[in-house]
């Protein structure tokens, strides 16, 4: 039980040094206000371990309490296509207090993509799969709110503020 | 908690001020029963959310999902709408408590159901139960898991 399946692959977005010692996978909500705190610290976390971690972002959107997280992730996805999963995470992350199809379509302007291109990707349904992939692949795995962090595949219980997770990390 | 392979209990208990569930409802269908503590407590609020958006995952699985807990009808009709939830939440509210004692998920100090979860088959046989600590909210891993193998089987 708690363990994260399946493992990060190529279907996934990752960060870091792919033969990193440590991979920490985030299942998150982009307007889930929790996923909102954990993020500078998360960031912060990429940024201090460098080479040592790969972050790996999965999508578990929970749309009944969060209406636009599920457009947020497939937003996500689309600029993902373009090269910019990234940035639109951040963004994303950024205004997660303002979230509308409006804001998604500045924030995705923000981040320099072709809009035409992004307007098309967020009406393929492979989109929508992938997102819907993630959230089961996060239930299998014991995720039971978001954030939920796996670190080296096994569910981390403790809190997500930065000391913690680094605690956790460094072990 | 009742012991795997035996029967579950019968129950026939309001869920809105105009509808009653009981398990012959649900013949023939694999029937999730997730007691929690309250209605508008936090961890419970996560746990039902996390179900909420799990119902097609169950559905696939040829499953229904029950909440229950002591709060009255009243109140889980105002939680449903307030949590935006899409299955019904069971009222064990007179006498109180009357269908967790009989699943052996009452906690009888603090007046409430423990967090406790079961899968029951089609046949109204129990094939997986699982006591969760008050606190934890239990994911749903199990649940999917036992739906597999009860799938599988047939």
């Amino acid at each position: 039980m708690a363990k994260l399946t399946p493992p990060p692959g190529p279907q996934d977005h990752a960060r870091g040094n792919e033969g990193a010692p440590v991979t920490l996978v985030e299942y998150g909500d982009f307007q889930c206000p929790h996923c909102g705190h954990a993020f500078p610290a998360v960031e912060d976390i990429i940024q201090k371990m460098g080479n040592g971690l790969r972050f790996v972002y999965r999508h578990f959107p929970l749309s009944a309490s969060h209406p636009m997280a599920k457009a947020a992730a497939i937003a996500a996805e689309a600029a993902g296509r373009q090269g910019k999963f990234w940035e639109m995470h951040h963004l994303i992350f950024k205004n997660q207090d303002q979230l509308s199809p409006e804001t998604l379509f500045a924030i995705a302007q923000k981040t320099g993509i072709d809009l035409k291109q992004f307007s098309n990707d967020i009406q393929d349904p492979a989109l929508e799969e992938k997102v819907d992939a993630d959230f089961e692949s996060g239930v299998r795995s014991g995720v039971n709110g978001t954030p939920s962090f796996f670190i080296n595949g096994h569910k981390y219980n403790g809190s997500y503020d930065e000391e913690s997770l680094m605690a956790s990390l460094t072990f | 908690m009742l012991t795997i392979g035996t029967p579950a209990p019968d129950f026939n208990l309001y869920s809105t001020p105009d509808q009653r569930y009981t398990l012959q409802d649900f013949q023939g269908k694999n029937l999730i029963l997730a007691f929690y503590p309250a209605d508008w407590s936090p961890v419970c609020g996560d746990q039902m959310s996390l179900y909420n958006e799990m119902l097609q995952l169950f559905r696939k699985q040829n499953a229904s999902l029950l909440g229950v807990s002591v709060d009255s009808k009243w109140c889980h009709m105002a939680y449903t709408q307030a949590r935006n939830l899409h299955f019904p939440l069971l009222a064990d509210f007179e006498p109180k408590g009357a269908m967790a004692k009989a699943y052996e998920a009452y906690d009888d100090k603090e007046g409430q159901c423990h967090r406790a979860l079961y899968v029951i088959d089609g046949s109204g046989i129990i094939r997986w139960n699982f006591l969760s600590p008050p606190a934890v909210n239990p994911g749903a891993d199990g649940i999917l898991d036992a739906l597999e193998k009860i799938q599988a089987k047939k």
